[in-house]
């Protein structure tokens, strides 16, 4: 497997559950301005 | 039993490593272990665990609940310091190996003390074996990193930080969505979350550490030139975390953190109750409707908080490779001070939009606190003990996570035993934390480069065996 590969596999295996934890933090704070 | 593979010879990194592969590895052990943070979702069901619905008699009350996160970061004060060492002997690889085992396991021991319901044994399994581990876990990459990163050694430890605070964006809605899928009419499903967390995080940790490399000796940057003298307070020598801890610089940066920490935890703690008492008019309690409104928007905003936290890590450890950590931390003292001083102006005008803005920038502040002391750290006592050194300057966050919530608590009930309202309440607390900053501001201008006696010489760092 070859760098480019691996770099967007492991940044990925972090970065998606990181982006779903910004996502629905950033839901519930969109009460806060209702 | 033969772990040669968990060895620091084995890790190190083959010709063509990319560098950027270091980074992932450390966000898979910070971004679980982040997960103490979101600590508090389980607050409710644990409260709970035997009326499910609602608290009854023998189910454990919230005060004993927040002992498990008070001992989890003494223990991870306390296995940062006295493991520090060990963490820099074994490479990050073992470290990381280790922090999964002790993390996880104190998951799966929490979950057994849940459904035994014994508190003991979730003070013992993610109080104090999660401690050990979240103590090892944060301070196995960082000497990694900077090796990695000699030339942006800010923006390689920031982002290993960030995951930290990130750790808990994941962490709580993770915990509520598995609640919900686990909960059933006799179980609030708390044990099964716990245990299912533990075996999600360890799958990840576990990636983390066989990810991991170290660089090997004399590896550099393509196109980075390393100094070859010291300018201000960036050394190109070396301190042995013995040493370190015999120098003024170490208490300087230790006082620091500490009052940082002590006055970021202060106000984050209260946020919620905060937002509510000094604007009564946006956060109504006049109906149970209003009332579940109200504390869903206040949990709006401390989750807005977790966010600044996190991206204050990245951005202000990054911006610090630029401008010096010295002037980075006269921007959180001096800004900080102005700030937590500006907010009861703030409630006291009314004003929720500008209260929320000064919050977020005190909250950016505070995580870059955490996220930048590494950096000063390997600026002042060179790279080769870096992580042993940030080990001992972590007993700072233990012992601000103790005083910071009692002395903002204390002030507190002070103010309202002196019959001040509770909206005024937290005035007082203000202008005491922006006190405590500008006492950091000063300890920031007094660092100096660290005095040569305490430099290893060549052959020193050699013998060492982390050349």
């Amino acid at each position: 497997m070859n760098n480019a590969v691996k770099l967007t596999l492991s940044w990925m295996l972090v970065g998606i559950p990181l982006l779903w934890g910004v996502y629905v933090t950033l839901l519930n704070a969109l009460k806060l301005f209702r | 039993m033969k772990n040669d593979f968990l060895d620091r010879s084995h890790s190190i990194a083959g010709p063509g490593f990319s560098r950027w592969l270091v980074p992932p590895a450390a966000l898979c052990i910070h971004l679980c272990i982040g997960q103490a943070y979101a600590l508090s979702v389980f607050n409710k069901p644990l409260s709970q665990a035997i009326g499910i619905t609602a608290p009854a008699p023998g189910d454990w009350s919230i005060p004993a609940l927040g002992w498990i996160f008070s001992i989890a970061i003494v223990f991870l004060g306390l296995s940062a310091a006295f493991g520090g060492k060990w963490v820099e002997d074994v490479g990050p690889r073992k470290a990381m190996f280790a922090a999964a085992l002790f993390f996880c396991g104190g998951l799966f021991i929490g979950s057994a003390g849940v459904q035994l319901h014994q508190l003991w044994l979730l003070y013992l399994g993610y109080g104090v074996i999660g401690g050990i581990g979240l103590g090892i876990g944060y301070i196995s990459p960082v000497s990694t990193l900077v090796k990695w990163f000699p030339d942006r050694p800010g923006l390689a430890t920031g982002t290993a930080i960030m995951g930290f605070g990130g750790g808990a964006l994941i962490g709580a809605p993770l915990a509520v969505a598995l609640m919900k899928f686990y909960s059933t009419p006799t179980s609030t499903g708390a044990a099964p979350t716990l245990a299912t967390m533990g075996a999600i995080y360890l799958c990840f940790m576990l990636i983390g550490a066989f990810m991991v490399r170290i660089p090997a000796a004399g590896w550099k940057p393509a196109g980075y030139v390393a100094p070859t003298a010291s300018v201000g307070l960036v050394t190109t020598e070396n301190v042995l975390v013995s040493s370190a801890v015999r120098t003024p610089q170490f208490y300087l940066l230790w006082a620091m953190l500490f009052l940082n920490v002590t006055a970021g935890i202060g106000v984050l703690g209260q946020a919620s109750l905060m937002i509510q008492e000094m604007f009564p008019f946006r956060f109504p309690h006049d109906t149970t409707a209003a009332t579940a409104a109200s504390a869903a928007a206040a949990a709006g905003f401390v989750g807005l908080l977790s966010l600044f936290n996190m991206g204050g890590r990245i951005f202000w450890a990054s911006t610090s490779d630029f401008i010096g950590r010295k002037m980075t931390y006269a921007i959180f003292f001096l800004l900080g001070a102005i700030l937590y001083a500006c907010v009861p102006g703030a409630g006291h005008a009314g004003n929720l939009a500008l209260f929320i803005v000064l919050y977020l920038v005190i909250l950016t502040m505070y995580g870059g606190g955490f996220a930048t002391i590494p950096a000063y750290l390997r600026d002042l006592f060179g790279m080769v003990n870096v992580g042993a050194i940030h080990g001992r300057l972590l007993t700072a966050w233990s012992a601000a996570g103790i005083a910071g919530p009692v002395l903002v608590n204390y002030i507190r009930q002070y103010e309202l035993d002196h019959g001040v309202a509770k909206a005024d309440a937290y005035s007082i607390t203000m202008y005491v934390m922006a006190a405590l900053l500008v006492v950091g501001f000063i300890c920031n201008l007094m660092v100096r480069p660290v005095d040569s006696q305490h430099h290893l010489t060549n052959a020193e760092v050699i013998i060492d065996g982390v050349a």
